[in-house]
């Protein structure tokens, strides 16, 4: 997708004044802490499970090159091919070779963040392959020509409305005066469009949540069963994902996928979880005659041994997001980036570069909820802390914030001078509001005053009435 | 090669060169053994647990259960099925051995793969899982993939027998079956979605109702 994280504060400003979306996101963002609540409450274990899958994905990266390689290894001894990427150019030009390999013209997919990431679908259509999206919320966002707004309910800032208009513009070939009395019959509509095509296409693109070592198996998780049919019917499939989705044994995978849906949807388990190994075999019925991985780094490497090694834990559950008060506020489109919320905030500079999306870490109120909600305890807010170090450190934040930080260090420097100045501004400003107790308009303080009052001091500084009252006490 | 370079980029990242001989050695060996996590405590219940927990977590995933003393009991229950739901006294049975001897005159029964205007699909689950109403069904001759998938009412037969704790324990079985199918699907009620307006509605691409047989299952 185009990339306008520079324009966060922009973006999010018209979030917040977009009637539909709020009201999207007023509907959504109670519900998500529910029902993972609700899962967490059902399994006694989640807990330990929590630190099971942290240790998991802690253990796969530090051997990454090995639990790679003994990966690529098994793919090929079932059958398959691997395809290494390092970069986004890479893993699109590997795509289109194996489509235009197996004359493809249209080409279904199961729903992908990676394929999101390298902007998969424009490249294919401009080489004359198309692409039709098969889950429901990318489905009617390819008909929209939007990108997803959430990494697991990728249409969830559409309302039932915005589905009608579109699927009545789109399916010109159905009756116009057709009735969408329920949200089933959108459904309807939308399973039997894409029956069709499931049916015809000639490849089918799936990502992977887990990648097997022990087996060379690629898993998918679905509700829909859309990634089954993806990569079940056509001749080709291809599993498009990146390398840290690798995990050693099919039990690493189990002790995840316990702790995936629960947090994600609040589901125990999601409908359809498939493990796939390799092409069909000679005896099978059904199932694809070639199966490739292609497998992307695309900046993830350089993160290793970092101080952002920890996000290669992340599972892409989405309940960083669900539970951010930012991103409940203005949505994913605001963050202008693949990925949104806190997990988008600390990948997203490592993927594009911090002059792009250098901002998006300063999209958090540091509140903590994110690190405390997932399943594999990314410390969230400390990695937003260290993008927000580099940013200073390469003076990208602006003149007047730089400025006025000046400031305060040199006072914060000189305890005598700060106690003075900071009781200076406290009386005077006591004083100045004596009479309301708030003020509407500040100097150097409108992007604070202009949406609500600034309460005036009542009386002394801390430090003042720290003193005072260790002098009564004597 | 830049399979070599990426490689070369995670060493870096990792400040080690390749493995040695050894640290693989071990590694390998640990993925032999494959070790299991914490299992839930409601996955290991004794068999009769197992069963009523089964059937109690397809039901909350909005599938549904009927309970058969014997497999030539299949047809009469399909039968009764889908006349309540309301469908033709059709399907598509999967070519599967246990299948294979049952008497389904009264039923325009085929053996074979589903097509896309088949409405009703028998198959045959290698396992179920009680920690979660989970089914195991693996792709094979006997069993193809596109009946669990294609039609609109999915019924599925599994013995009581095979209604493991967890799903590690479906894993052991699938192992000691031999290699790795080309598909494992863990299919835990019928297909949904909820992208429109964060509301659950059932049958998205796969089946829109989800019958369980289970043979020998009175508790």
């Amino acid at each position: 997708m185009v990339q306008s994280s520079k324009a966060f504060v922009e973006n999010a400003a018209s979030a917040l004044e977009d009637a539909g979306l709020q009201k999207a996101l007023g509907r959504a963002k109670p519900q998500f802490a529910k029902k993972r609540q609700a899962a967490v409450d059902r399994l006694p274990e989640f807990e330990t499970l929590r630190d099971e899958a942290k240790a998991i994905k802690d253990h796969a990266i530090a051997h990454l090159d090995f639990y790679l390689e003994t990966y690529a290894a098994a793919v090929e001894a079932s059958g398959g091919h691997v395809h290494w990427c390092a970069t986004a150019e890479d893993a699109r030009q590997a795509v289109l070779k194996i489509c235009l390999a197996a004359g493809a013209k249209t080409v279904t997919k199961g729903k992908s963040m990676v394929t999101e990431e390298i902007e998969l679908n424009p490249f294919l259509e401009a080489h004359g392959v198309t692409p039709v999206e098969t889950d429901l919320g990318e489905y009617i966002l390819q008909l929209r020509h939007e990108p997803p707004s959430h990494i697991i309910g990728p249409a969830f800032h559409l309302n039932r409305e915005d589905w009608e208009s579109t699927f009545r513009a789109a399916h010109t070939d159905l009756p116009a005066e057709r009735v969408f009395s329920e949200r089933r019959d959108i459904l309807t509509e939308a399973r039997g469009k894409l029956r069709e095509t499931f049916l015809a296409a000639d490849v089918g693109i799936t990502g992977a949540n887990f990648l097997i070592a022990e087996t060379g198996s690629s898993v998918i998780v679905t509700n829909e069963g859309n990634g089954d049919l993806t990569q079940t019917l056509p001749r080709v499939h291809v599993v498009v994902t990146s390398i840290e989705k690798v995990v050693p044994t099919v039990e690493d995978a189990l002790a995840l996928l316990r702790v995936l849906a629960r947090s994600a949807t609040g589901q125990d388990m999601s409908v359809y979880t498939t493990f796939s190994t390799g092409p069909r075999r000679a005896e099978d019925p059904d199932g694809p005659s070639e199966y490739h991985v292609v497998l992307l780094d695309n900046g993830r490497s350089g993160m290793v041994g970092t101080e952002f090694q920890d996000m290669l834990r992340c599972i892409r559950c989405s309940a960083c997001m669900n539970h951010c008060p930012v991103y409940g506020a203005v949505g994913g489109h605001a963050y202008g980036s693949t990925y949104p919320g806190p997990m988008g905030a600390v990948l997203t500079p490592m993927l594009v570069g911090m002059e792009e999306a250098g901002h998006l870490p300063n999209a958090s109120t540091f509140c903590g909820k994110c690190e405390s909600v997932c399943p594999v305890k990314i410390p969230l807010p400390n990695l937003m802390r260290h993008w927000r170090e580099r940013e200073f450190e390469r003076h990208l934040t602006p003149a007047a914030l730089r400025g006025g930080l000046g400031v305060w260090a040199f006072l914060a420097r000189r305890p005598a001078l700060y106690r003075a100045t900071t009781r200076v501004a406290a009386l005077g400003l006591s004083w100045l509001g004596r009479r309301r107790g708030r003020f509407g308009w500040l100097p150097f303080a409108g992007g604070w005053t202009r949406s609500r009052d600034f309460p005036a001091p009542e009386g002394d500084t801390f430090f003042a009435q720290y003193a005072a009252r260790r002098k009564e006490q004597g | 090669m830049p399979k070599q370079a990426m490689l070369a980029a995670i060493r870096r990242g990792l400040k080690r060169g390749p493995l040695t001989a050894d640290a693989q050695a071990m590694l390998l060996g640990h993925m032999a053994h494959h070790p299991r996590h914490t299992v839930p405590g409601r996955g290991q219940l004794h068999p009769a647990g197992r069963g009523a927990l089964f059937a109690q977590m397809v039901e909350r995933e909005f599938g549904t259960v009927a309970r058969l003393p014997a497999l030539a009991d299949v047809p009469g229950a399909v039968a009764a099925y889908l006349r309540t739901q309301n469908q033709p006294p059709a399907l598509v049975v999967s070519p599967h051995p246990a299948l294979a001897g049952l008497d389904f005159s009264g039923l325009a029964a085929r053996a074979g793969s589903a097509a896309a205007h088949d409405a009703a699909a028998l198959t045959y689950a290698f396992a179920g899982i009680a920690e979660t109403g989970t089914l195991m069904l693996p792709s094979g001759p006997q069993t193809p993939i596109v009946n669990n998938l294609l039609p609109d009412n999915a019924i599925v037969v599994v013995e009581a027998a095979r209604i493991v704790a967890s799903y590690e324990d479906a894993f052991d079985l699938l192992r000691q079956a031999g290699a790795m199918p080309r598909n494992v699907m863990l299919v835990t009620g019928p297909s949904r979605s909820a992208d429109i307006e964060q509301t659950l509605e059932l049958g998205a691409h796969g089946p829109r109702r989800l019958h369980i047989l289970i043979i020998n299952g009175a508790v």
